[in-house]
């Protein structure tokens, strides 16, 4: 048997993940905590805080809620079952720098959790801030002309 | 009765959101830090092209909580300091408007890692 | 010639294995000679906790002969980690001779092969000893992702167990080794860390061919032909290759797939780590050796040959199968 073949074997033989199960659990969490962002969100406003205010305050919260179950050793349990359901809210940006951070302690504080927090998050942080520079700067040339 | 409707407007936007990243997740080899990037980066392309707002008046917490909002959250924060500071704007801008939740998660983050310790995985 | 035909036979006369919790839920759990509920070992690292894996391993086994550490001439090891520091780090207190050793997964393979090369060539040697260990969150930490972040495996994924084996071998015993095969490094055109099996399974085809090829013997002269870690995906696809070349097994085992259960634990494809191999070849194969219910073994352990550096640039994971012949005395 060729490499090729070979490839072709181990393609055809590859399981996929139960898709329309795993669809459903995501849906069903990420809606939950998108629901709890919003009451969240309702309830800083009806505090009399300012819009921008409330919608900050309600990613800290979550960012603390994600934060904290990660701490505790629970989020990668929920996480299991919930898939892109608690990666794709902010709470999945949260557990990928505490994740690291609790992980990398026991290399110091300055080298491991400083150096490393940013592991598995820094990504998003890179191409966030690129991307709005790169349309910052499209932005402005745009005006310019209008 | 108006707070039940927003919510299931963030439910189902919030929902579908995780949904296509779920899609992305088994059918393709993308890993999550790879959709993760797409997303936020989607995010500020939505906001630039002006189609955030009008999301997020519409799903609320369904456009803000996903990693989608906080690319949004970057363009806009952006826009308005192009418009106040010119050209500086491009590289204030971004970071500025996403630095709530950034700072939340790397202090909660440094907290975390004092008081607790790993445990290990279970199957 | 590939297969090493010892000119003086070794034989392993004792053995000891030790795991961590999840190992003990699994179907072999009560035959492990040790466990610890909360994975660490009373260490205070993931890192260090896999060095006293090991450590406990070796101590119990030199217990169970009755033998002190400077009874053991040389000391074969191996582990996951980079430079092998928990080998070196939990193995330096017995003051043995050590060489170190990196197999990936299929360390098991090399300490066996390499110890009974040591006693075969050289009189003098009394007795040697050969020890692997796998942790599972050290593994983690270096290969994927902190142990804390939330994801989800694909089903090809396997999970690394957290387990170490410790063997004694010397001039008598109660499972003789006079054969052993190097394993030749394969590349199976695989480049994906989440399909490990598929990357090691050419490599187990390629030895076990070779093997039966060159000594003109039968699959079915074996009592058990023992894989290290393919897990289901891989040992579907080590029978599918074997098929084509009209080797058919009939008492195929792999380690991987005995360690956890399939029902009741979550483990995707199933086990990997040189300390699975290990500990269940010492915990489940060796008291049936000794036993007499087995006569003759072949045991493959599967090693995965890559650094997440080399993943990340995209090359392909190589394996390699070393291969040894274990008989009953009895």
């Amino acid at each position: 048997m060729d490499k090729e073949e070979y490839k072709e074997l181990v393609k055809r033989r590859e399981r996929r993940s139960p898709s329309p199960k795993n669809c459903l659990r995501a849906f069903w969490t990420g809606g939950l905590i998108c629901v709890i962002g919003q009451l969240l969100t309702e309830l800083f406003l009806t505090l009399g805080m300012s819009e921008k205010s409330a919608s900050t305050t309600t990613t800290v919260a979550l960012i603390f809620a994600a934060a904290l179950l990660t701490g505790i050793g629970i989020f990668d349990r929920i996480a299991r079952y919930a898939g892109a359901g608690t990666l794709v809210p902010v709470t999945g940006f949260a557990n990928s720098v505490v994740s690291p951070a609790i992980d990398t302690k026991s290399e110091g504080l300055i080298l491991g959790v400083g150096a490393k927090i940013f592991t598995v998050a820094g990504p998003v942080l890179l191409y966030a801030t690129l991307s709005g520079a790169v349309y910052g700067v499209i932005y402005y040339i745009v005006s310019l002309f209008l | 009765m108006e707070l039940l409707l927003s919510c299931v407007r963030a439910f189902v936007v919030g929902g579908l959101f995780c949904v296509i990243a779920q899609l992305l997740i088994d059918y393709t080899k993308l890993t999550p830090a790879r959709i993760l990037v797409i997303y936020v980066s989607f995010g500020v392309f939505l906001g630039a092209v002006g189609a955030f707002a009008p999301l997020k008046e519409f799903a609320g917490a369904g456009a803000t909580v996903p990693l989608v909002g906080f690319g949004g959250t970057v363009a806009k924060g952006v826009r308005e300091a192009v418009d106040k500071q010119g050209l500086l704007g491009a590289l204030t801008g971004g970071l500025s408007a996403a630095a709530g939740g950034t700072a939340a998660a790397l202090c909660f983050g440094y907290l975390f890692a004092l008081i607790c310790n790993g445990k290990p995985k279970n199957l | 010639m590939s297969i090493i035909k010892l000119k003086n036979p070794a034989y392993i006369f004792e053995s000891a294995s030790a795991v961590g919790c999840e190992e003990h839920k699994g179907p072999l759990g009560d035959k492990f000679d040790f466990h610890d509920e909360k994975d660490k070992f009373g260490a205070k690292t993931w890192e260090m906790a896999e060095g006293e894996l090991g450590r406990t391993a070796l101590a119990l086994a030199l217990s169970k002969a009755k033998l002190r550490p400077d009874d053991i001439d040389v000391l074969f090891a191996g582990d996951l980690q980079n430079q092998c520091v928990a080998s070196s780090g939990g193995l330096y207190s017995f003051k043995i001779p050590y060489v170190g050793l990196y197999g990936a997964c299929s360390t098991l393979g090399e300490g066996l092969m390499s110890a009974s090369l040591a006693l075969s060539a050289s009189e003098d040697l009394r007795r040697v000893a050969a020890v692997t260990t796998s942790h599972n969150c050290a593994a983690e930490r270096q290969f994927r992702l902190p142990i804390e972040y939330g994801g989800q495996r694909p089903p090809s994924a396997q999970w690394t167990a957290t387990a170490g084996g410790a063997f004694l071998l010397g001039r008598d015993g109660y499972a003789k080794i006079e054969r052993v095969m190097p394993g030749t490094i394969i590349d199976g055109g695989i480049a994906d860390a989440n399909n490990m099996g598929a990357a090691m399974a050419p490599a187990a085809a390629d030895t076990i061919v070779k093997y039966f090829r060159e000594s003109g013997e039968h699959p079915d002269d074996f009592d058990a032909i023992i894989t290290g870690d393919l897990a289901k995906e891989g040992s579907y696809l080590l029978e599918t290759i074997l098929e084509k070349n009209n080797i058919v097994l009939k008492n195929h085992y792999d380690c991987g797939m005995m360690i956890y259960d399939y029902k009741k634990q979550d483990v995707h494809s199933g086990g990997s780590g040189c300390g699975c191999s290990a500990s269940v070849f010492s915990a489940h194969f060796l008291p049936l050796l000794r036993s007499g219910e087995f006569k003759r073994v072949l045991l493959i352990p599967t090693g995965a040959l890559m650094s997440t550096g080399s993943i990340q640039q995209g090359n392909n994971i190589l394996g390699i199968a070393p291969l040894v012949c274990v008989e009953g005395v009895k």
